[in-house]
């Protein structure tokens, strides 16, 4: 089992729209995604970059060609499945997306609780542990109003890992961080990641994060035009 | 609370977290949600005194059956019934008694307030239809223009009606004629009037002249013990050949009584929509407060849905909050509907007062409508698509 890729993408195509409106985003995209592997999808704007990644997500429906993400082909699986999947991937956003009502600590245990039957104490103990290991020990109890832009990028991967998902999936993590802070949340990702065998998919156009991943793939105009391997 | 909400729901308790969060927005969302229970304490508490106030009278008298006229919707209302059906009815082997029972408004000018009594009058030789703790007195209405008179009625002031014996009757001048009060009893003021007389029927036939003793308003009879009063009824229907007449147990005479005066009569029908304006009223108050909240937090539910959260985490959400809202707006609303209640009662000597029945009814359906309007601003997180995020 552990040779499978945890994503393979074969023959994807996807359009938006419909009727004269109807615009292919993607063209016979492929990609595979060996266990552990830490890769960035590069490209202009519009390549369609963000596409791909909703699409393994499971925040989209694949319309053609197939996706399989740990092993379950996603095309014309069922509502419950994808939600179900959804629950063991770690999803980071441009934006940190954190509860303005919850504290640092509250909003990485909801990465916990979406999993049922996790007692309290052990869900409190396991989101502060991994706020430790974004170093914000001492941030436990901020509001993210508190916090800074840089900080709350950090509590949004605690919580994206919190969960040892087998999956990260990052849209632009660093776009709205300063240069020190982008490159402390992408060593971030790239080192847990390597401590817990997690596989990452971020998406980027920020050079400076070119030289840590270990394959870049890149789009444009929704087609895989290189895949450059680092290992 | 966070505690408590945690441990119902096995999660974070984000609904009152989000809703404290904006602790202004919250503080209207409490008053909103305690002022409609405080709308529909005070009309409820109207209307049950009003049911109060209707039902009392009855309480004066103990009969089976009761026959009126067709017009009679109440006791002091409509036509009168001719006393021959009395005596037809009496003829049935299962009647044991009759009474003719006349009813009237006596104005008494008390100088800087006039007092409208209802007045039954009666024949006082028939105790078996007077409530027990009246009996005793009844023998003092054999003596012309004698009363015995309400102690409770509006306008008359207590230590005045405390002095009021045998020995030391009070003397008043009422439609042209001296009465002489001998005794009291406990009535109280109503809608309709101030308070209550009881004289006897002579006593009311000089004092409305223009009445006959062949036609009182109603008709009670009493039956023989163990008799079966529907049966009664039945054949008392076959026997009276006037079919415009209402014969009826005495229970449902009362009971038809209330609900004329809650449908059909303005007060009535007005303290009804009361009630439904405030459960509205609290209705939309907290649809609004909750579909706004989930208006603002549609990225952070978007983002729970992407974590892989189902719809019945936000539906849980949201009812958290409806409970919150529910919960922690009608304290304050029962305490100030108590208060308004006791102070309308003071002022206008109405039996107004706050329930355990009304407090359990009005908390039920605050939570229960709190509910609702939560499980109609959910259908707004349709919108929330996670696909929209990246
Ligand atoms: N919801 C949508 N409806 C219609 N067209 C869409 C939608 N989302 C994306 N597209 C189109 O699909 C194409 C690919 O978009 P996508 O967002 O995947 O690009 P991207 O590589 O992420 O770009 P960027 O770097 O600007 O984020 C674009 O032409 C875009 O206009
Ligand atoms: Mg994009």
């Amino acid at each position: 089992m552990t040779q499978d890729p945890i994503v393979d993408i074969r023959g994807l195509n996807h359009w938006f729209g419909s009727g004269d409106a109807r615009k292919q985003a993607l063209f016979d995209v492929e990609m595979t995604l060996p266990r552990g592997s830490f890769t960035v999808l590069m490209g202009p704007s519009g390549s369609g970059k963000t596409t791909v990644l909703t699409l393994v997500g499971c925040l989209r429906g694949v319309q053609d060609g197939s996706v399989r993400l740990m092993g379950q082909e996603l095309r014309g699986a069922d509502a419950e499945t994808l939600t179900g999947l959804r629950q063991r991937l770690g999803f980071i956003f441009q934006a940190h997306n954190l509860h303005e009502s919850l504290t640092a600590i509250q909003n990485v245990v909801m990465g916990v609780q979406v999993r049922p039957g996790v007692p309290d104490a052990l869900a409190r103990q396991a989101a502060a542990r991994a706020l430790g290991l974004v170093g914000l020990a001492d941030r436990l109890d901020y509001l993210p109003a508190n916090l800074s832009g840089g900080q709350k990028q950090r509590v949004a991967v605690a919580r994206a890992l919190v969960g040892n998902p087998a999956l990260v999936l990052a849209d632009e993590p660093t776009a709205a961080l300063d240069k020190d802070s982008a490159a402390d949340v992408v060593d971030l990702l790239k080192r847990l990641g390597a401590e817990r065998g997690t596989t990452t998919l971020l998406v980027t156009h920020d050079n400076r994060i070119l030289d840590r991943a270990d394959r870049i793939l890149t789009l444009e105009d929704g087609r895989i035009v290189s895949v450059e391997d680092r290992t | 609370m966070s505690r408590l909400l945690q441990r119902l729901f096995g999660r974070l308790p984000i609904g009152w977290l989000q809703l404290t969060h904006k602790r202004g927005r919250f503080a209207a969302a409490l008053a909103g949600v305690a002022f409609a229970n405080v709308l529909v304490f005070v009309q409820l508490g109207l209307m049950n005194s009003m049911a109060a106030a209707t039902l009392k009278p009855y309480g004066f008298f103990q009969a089976d059956i009761m026959i009126s006229a067709g017009d009679a919707n109440a006791l002091a209302e409509g036509g009168n019934v001719a006393r021959q059906w009395m005596l037809q009815a009496l003829a049935d082997p299962e009647v044991a008694e009759g009474l003719s029972l006349f009813v009237g408004t006596v104005p008494w000018d008390r100088g800087e307030t006039d007092i409208a009594l209802t007045t039954f009058g009666i024949d006082p030789g028939r105790p078996g239809f007077i409530a027990p703790g009246l009996t005793e007195d009844l023998h003092l209405l054999s003596v012309q223009d004698a009363a015995i008179l309400d102690r409770l009625a509006r306008g008359l002031p207590p230590d005045e009606a405390a002095a009021i014996r045998p020995q030391t009757p009070l003397r008043f001048e009422a439609q042209d004629r001296t009465l002489t009060a001998l005794a009291t009893f406990a009535g109280g003021g109503g809608f309709g009037g101030d308070g209550f007389m009881l004289v006897s029927d002579q006593t009311f036939l000089s004092l409305f002249p223009s009445r006959s003793s062949a036609a009182p308003d109603h008709i009670l009879l009493r039956l023989r013990p163990g008799a079966d009063v529907p049966a009664a009824i039945a054949r008392l229907r076959g026997l009276v050949s006037d079919q415009s007449l209402r014969i009826r147990s005495y229970g449902d005479a009362a009971a038809e009584d209330l609900r004329y005066q809650q449908t059909q009569r303005p007060t009535g029908v007005i303290f009804g929509f009361g009630v439904l304006i405030g459960v509205l009223v609290g209705l939309v108050i907290v649809y609004q407060v909750l579909s706004a909240d989930v208006a603002d937090h549609m990225r952070e539910y978007a983002t729970f849905k992407a974590m892989g959260y189902g719809p019945r985490f936000f539906l849980g959400i949201v009812l958290e909050e409806a409970l919150v809202l529910g919960l922690l707006g009608f304290l304050p609303g029962l305490a100030i509907g108590t208060a308004i209640l006791t102070l309308m009662g003071k002022v206008t000597t109405l039996p107004l007062t706050m329930t355990p029945g009304m407090a359990v009814t009005v908390f039920l359906g605050t939570v229960g409508f709190s509910a609702l309007s939560g499980i109609i601003a959910t259908r707004r997180l349709a919108a929330a698509d996670p696909a929209d995020l990246f």
